[in-house]
């Protein structure tokens, strides 16, 4: 073998930080979908939700009808909005916390650190992975909706318009938060236990399951303070009558706040993230 | 040859955690070319020698050159041009053994041919197997050929071969004097002396932090603890030894003196190097138990020297 492995191979320039963050992506979106854990409780988790909810409360009747029973909205197409905003949530969040705790504690993280792979492609790759697999997830979401759940969607350009801003702002901002919050776990085993109650809770507050405008003030005020609430709050002006407006906090969408809102926790995420991460534990 | 500056200088190295000393002040160095073998017990401070080496952790003191640069300080240009092989991983191993070498191999300027080092490292039939499906001794594999996969000038390899079964090593040897051949400078850490011996130019021997010894393969340990011993059985069936340097003389005579009989159970035995290493470990450890004991008792000091292989066996 030495004789083949000595033959001297034209001398190439370094990869550029970018071409490896493209061909890290790649890589990271093929594992992703080989990893029957984060497929069930990412990826698919807000399809079954929203089966769930869709099955279970269908029968009590349109949400936001007048009193005679006209107008308001299915169940499913109620709960749309927030399921698309958990499932930005889920794919950043949840998936690169668990993920960058595992690979932190199974030497993954190591093994990149002793080679020419910049950190900043490392991120790249996470990230891309989080927008393609949210797109497709989104994507995926909207076909059931429409064609399964029969759930009428928006056909206004501008109605998409927002769509697009707020879920590439807000897959963005999951994205560096799950990359902060992946310095949380003490060891990869104890990564879901650490992230899955404050993702639980979190769409709970924030409007996913439970109707936001019915929650007592406090608690809406609470959720004010995380960027679910916002994400969730963006999708509901996308696919909700303009007249659920009057339900919200504020009487109406408040789109600017929740491109503030957003925008803040994505800085606080990218921050946190380039002060925290470590390819290994460094001692001293 | 003698202008080419060392690929690893290492002086006074130094590392504590907290009040624990792992390493205190071990001084070496490895010529381009080289393949140095790093021994000693476990917890003798290796890892930690050769993980400072890596760039993993940061030293208490002392001087260390990898390539003229200060690992510490170690850049991707830098990264590119080593390769390690950790001890082992449990990584989650949802890649096949190619797309993993494929992909690793984008990272570096110049890399290997993947097929190629797929062939080397033994694993053509496995090519295509996700990495979670394969055995100890095949996961092993594929860390080595991750680590030459950059075409590294200076491969780490940190027990390599825990978990191969016999067949498997040689073959791994096989592949490492490959490497030696086309001129990769090697540091090797291996609890197996006989990887050492087939391996290694020159050893160090690590011991509670300290390099108690240094030098070639075959010279280390000094020739005193290389003098054969000669093993039979006397007249009563009990078994004799005599440690000498001319073990054809001590033959010759028994053979004389028992007038030309045959002598049952005849061995002339050259320590091996675990021989060697193992009285050089057990006479540094009675030593540093001594120092100690030396506060009250000087006299109760052990001579290590006085040690023999039949004590070392014992």
């Amino acid at each position: 073998m030495s004789a083949t492995m000595m033959g001297t191979r034209p001398q190439h320039t370094a990869p550029s930080t970018l071409a490896l963050g493209l061909s890290r992506i790649g890589y990271e979106t093929r594992l992703y979908f080989r990893s029957p854990d984060t497929l069930l409780f990412t990826f698919f988790f807000p399809f079954i939700m929203l089966g769930i909810f869709t099955a279970a409360f269908s029968s009590s009747g349109n949400i936001g009808a007048n009193p005679d029973g006209t107008g308001g909205v299915n169940v499913g197409a109620y709960y749309l909005p927030g399921m698309l905003a958990a499932g930005m949530l889920l794919s950043g969040v949840q998936n690169l916390a668990v993920d960058i705790a595992g690979e932190k504690s199974d030497g993954t993280l190591k093994r990149l650190g002793g080679t020419p792979l910049s950190p900043l492609s490392y991120f790249l790759g996470k990230i891309g992975q989080v927008f393609v697999t949210a797109i497709l997830q989104a994507g995926l979401l909207l076909l059931v909706a429409g064609l399964v759940l029969d759930i009428a969607l928006p056909s206004e350009p501008e109605k998409w318009a927002t769509f697009a801003w707020v879920f590439v702002f807000g897959v963005i901002t999951s994205a560096f938060l799950g990359i902060a919050l992946s310095a949380v776990p003490r060891s990869g085993r104890s990564a879901t236990a650490v992230v899955a109650p404050v993702v639980l809770v979190l769409q709970f507050i924030s409007g996913v399951y439970l109707q936001f405008t019915t929650l007592p003030e406090w608690m809406q005020n609470l959720a004010s303070i995380f960027p679910l609430k916002w994400m969730a709050q963006g999708m509901r002006s996308v696919f909700l009558p303009e007249s659920f407006a009057a339900a919200e906090q504020s009487g109406t969408w408040d789109l600017p706040w929740v491109a503030g809102a957003l925008g803040v926790w994505l800085v606080l995420g990218l921050v946190l993230s380039r002060v925290t991460f470590r390819w290994i534990r460094r001692d001293a | 040859m003698t202008a080419t500056p060392p690929v690893v200088q290492v002086r006074d190295l130094q590392k504590s955690y907290g009040s624990v000393e792992a390493v205190r002040g071990v001084s070496f160095s490895i010529e381009a070319g080289e393949t140095f073998a790093l021994l000693g017990p476990n917890g003798a401070g290796k890892s930690t020698t050769i993980e400072i080496l890596e760039g993993y952790r940061d030293r208490t003191g002392g001087e260390v050159r990898v390539l003229g640069v200060d690992p510490h300080r170690g850049g991707l240009d830098w990264k590119a041009r080593i390769g390690i092989v950790l001890q082992t991983s449990n990584e989650s191993g949802n890649a096949t053994v190619t797309e993993q070498l494929r992909h690793f191999a984008g990272f570096y300027p110049h890399p290997r041919d993947v097929d190629e080092v797929i062939d080397a490292a033994g694993l053509r039939e496995k090519a295509k197997t996700r990495i979670s499906k394969l055995s100890g001794g095949q996961r092993r594999r594929v860390d080595v050929a991750l680590g030459i996969i950059g075409r590294p000038e200076l491969l780490f390899l940190d027990e390599p071969t825990t978990g191969f079964d016999p067949e498997a090593r040689h073959q791994f040897w096989n592949l490492i004097r490959g490497l030696k051949a086309e001129g990769t400078t090697i540091l090797l850490t291996t609890h197996y002396l006989d990887e050492a011996a087939q391996l290694g130019d020159r050893a160090g021997i690590i011991v509670g932090g300290r390099l108690i010894d240094i030098g070639p393969l075959d010279t280390i340990g000094g020739a005193d603890a290389r003098v054969p011993v000669v093993r039979w059985r006397d007249g009563n069936g009990l078994v004799r030894e005599e440690r000498t340097s001319r073990p054809a003389q001590v033959v010759a005579d028994l053979v004389a003196s028992g007038k030309g009989a045959e002598l049952e159970g005849l061995e002339v035995i050259r320590p091996s190097l675990e021989d060697v290493y193992l009285s050089l470990v057990r006479g540094h450890e009675a030593t540093a138990a001594g120092n100690e004991a030396a506060m009250s008792a000087p006299e109760a000091r052990p001579d290590p020297s006085r040690l023999t292989d039949k004590d070392v066996r014992a």
